[in-house]
């Protein structure tokens, strides 16, 4: 691996096991989440950088998308965090103005190089990730794990419903009555 | 391609799911008050799945590209879990009409942890060993908590899921570092780039240490026993019965699959790991044990015990000389034990009056004078937990202390002798409670519940008169160790 693979992937690395960190250290939940969705955000830039693009905007869209936006709803619905009034970082709209001027830079700077296929970390080849590789995997090779996952998954389905549904009681005890 | 061959290796399990899904279908139409025709199905399911398994014993095939194997192995465990669920069945049927929590899920989700266990104890590749763990845990988090207006069912539950997650996130990290370490999944893959030394031993062996973390925690090894008793209190008695005979045996399974397979290679550096894990599981266990007065904690720290007693052949598992000793033994004490385990359990489920009611020592007093077949089947199970002649624990302890004794870790043989001792005094005192102390008990006895004590009872002293005859059936169950 050449050098700036090294350095990419160990930023990446500590800016994953950081957020990680986050999450579980800190006390509000909504910052949690939030600490999740950036750790789940590097994890998508690791598969990216090893050329699994499909994989990485599955991570991006199932869970730093779908999940999360589930877990930050029950958080607020629930209502048992409260976010501070005040602006918890000093000046920190400094910091996003200079964050967006750094943005704006690497827009101009992937226009100007978007056309070079050089990665940072070496790639295994340019089919091996693809969804049609993917799929044949799944459903060839990797067939019996599939359907085991699809058994653990309906499984938790049946018991989250059995564990939540509410006691039907009423039912036979107003039957009961009419007769 | 999936070739019939590969169907035929996992049938059972196929049989066992679909049936599940089937019965999960078929329960909507079952009035609330008919659930005995869902539990009378889910035994007949199992009663098939048993059916093919026995008539398919005898073959070794690597099936779905070396995901599941099929051997002798597989097929004496898959007995056991299927023989395990039969009996929790018949155990549940009642219990759960009285504890009015009589939904035909709970038959469903069983078997949805049975075919777990069972793919658990096929599993060939480490990514088939964490999806069947989770398999049969996630079912076993709802049955646990399934008493749930009940607080402690609702609290057995939370501990059981947090902590048997922890527990799966160790064995995913481990299988991770392996695979870093390797290249591999499949154990024949694994097993070949250690063959050729071409692993890196430093994260392999990383890698090992966790999965005997995580397969420690399903078995309740000490340090990972701390959601034991509070989980086998809090549960429903039928899931309590059912975790401790057929998920401990699972977890042995994945272990001895792992470990003998994988890890002989890493046993100089295993051996005292599990060294001190079996004296502290036995210490542990047994020792607690004597302090407590509520009859489901006590039978949760001797399973604890037990565990540490079976551990303790298993140290030996990188003796090429004794491993297949290790292995019979393992498997004699599974049979002995889940016999015995599922006749106490099934007492406590005729004394215990309402949910998580009259199961202290107490509530035994008289039961030996007014109910006499009970006590001396009662009787009979404690011997054979304290390992007294003339019934099958005795030869299950026999056999694993002369395995541990063969490998040479007398040391760990004479705490196991000694530990075995001081147990018998809080199982003797259960004994005791029902013959010698006055009371009044007023027991509601199921027909099918009684049926278990009777068989458990009968099969704990006649088998103990032929114990060759499971021993020899248990040494042919060899592993395919390659």
């Amino acid at each position: 691996m050449p050098v700036i693979g090294t350095i990419f992937y160990a930023f990446l690395a500590i800016v994953a096991v950081g957020s990680a960190l986050g999450m579980l250290i800190n006390r509000n939940a909504i910052y949690s989440a939030l600490f999740l969705v950036l750790n789940f955000a590097t994890v998508a830039v690791l598969y990216l950088a090893l050329g699994a693009p499909f994989i990485a905007l599955s991570q991006i869209t199932v869970y730093a998308g779908a999940i999360m936006v589930l877990f930050l709803f029950v958080i607020t619905l629930l209502g048992a965090e409260k976010l501070p009034g005040y602006e918890p970082i000093k000046g920190h709209r400094i910091v996003a103005i200079g964050l967006a001027f750094v943005f704006i830079a690497e827009l101009v700077l992937f226009f100007f190089f978007r056309n070079q296929v050089t990665g940072p970390i070496p790639l295994i080849g340019p089919e091996f990730a693809s969804p049609r590789n993917i799929g044949v995997l799944m459903f060839t090779e990797y067939l019996l794990p599939f359907e085991v996952v699809a058994f653990i998954l309906l499984s938790a389905t049946v018991g989250a419903i059995m564990l939540t549904k509410p006691e039907r009681k009423s039912t036979t005890k107003l039957s009961q009555q009419q007769d | 391609m999936t070739r019939m061959i590969d169907i035929y290796s996992i049938l059972p399990v196929m049989i066992v799911a679909g049936w599940a899904l089937l019965l999960l279908v078929v329960d909507l139409w079952i009035p609330r008050h008919r659930k005995g025709i869902t539990a009378l199905l889910a035994a007949i399911g199992l009663a098939i799945a048993l059916g093919f398994v026995l008539a398919s014993s005898g073959n070794t095939i690597l099936g779905f590209n070396q995901m599941v194997v099929l051997d002798g192995f597989s097929s004496f465990m898959q007995v056991l879990f299927l023989v395990s669920g039969m009996v929790a069945v018949a155990l549940a049927y009642d219990y759960i009409q009285r504890m009015n929590i009589n939904h035909g899920e709970f038959y469903v989700l069983m078997m949805f942890s049975i075919a777990g266990m069972m793919l658990m104890s096929q599993a060939y590749n480490l990514l088939m060993v964490f999806l069947a763990l989770e398999l049969l845990s996630i079912p076993l988090y709802v049955l646990t908590g399934f008493a749930r207006t009940r607080l402690e069912s609702e609290e057995a539950s939370l501990k059981y899921f947090l902590l048997g997650a922890f527990a799966s996130g160790f064995v995913l990290y481990g299988t991770a570092l392996i695979f870093s370490a390797t290249g591999q999944l499949d154990f024949v893959g694994i097993a070949a780039v250690v063959t050729a030394g071409s692993a890196n031993s430093v994260l392999f062996l990383i890698g090992a240490a966790l999965l005997l973390v995580g397969f420690g925690f399903k078995i309740a090894a000490v340090p990972f026993q701390m959601w034991t008793p509070d989980v086998y209190q809090g549960a429903p008695t039928p899931v309590t019965a059912f975790m401790s005979v057929a998920v401990k045996a699972a977890g042995f399974a994945a272990l001895m699959r792992v470990f003998l397979v994988l890890f002989p290679s890493l046993s100089e550096h295993l051996t005292p790991i599990l060294w001190v894990m079996a004296a502290l599981t036995m210490i542990v266990g047994n020792i607690v044990a004597l302090a407590q007065n509520n009859i489901k904690r006590m039978l949760a720290y001797s399973a604890i015990a037990h565990a540490g007693y079976i551990l303790m052949a298993f140290v030996a598992f990188g003796n090429g000389e004794v491993v297949g000793n290790t292995v019979a033994a393992t498997l004699f004490y599974l049979v002995a034990y889940g016999l015995t385990s599922f006749g106490a359990w099934a007492l406590v489920i005729v004394i215990e009056r309402e949910y998580g009611k009259g199961i202290l020592l107490d509530d035994l007093a008289g039961i030996g004078k007014h109910y006499p077949w009970l006590g001396v089947a009662m009787l009979v199970f404690m011997l054979s937990f304290a390992g007294v002649p003339l019934t099958m624990g005795f030869w299950g302890k026999f056999y694993l202390f002369r395995t541990a004794v063969q490998a040479g870790y007398i040391g760990l043989a004479i705490i196991g002798l000694l530990t075995s001792v001081a147990s018998a005094y809080y199982y003797l005192r259960v004994v005791v409670y029902m013959f010698m102390k006055p009371g009044e008990p007023k027991l509601q006895i199921n027909p099918w519940v009684s049926l278990v004590i009777g068989v458990a009872a009968l099969a704990v002293l006649l088998l103990s008169l032929i114990p060759w005859t499971i021993l020899e059936l248990a040494s042919r169950a060899v592993l395919l160790l390659q």
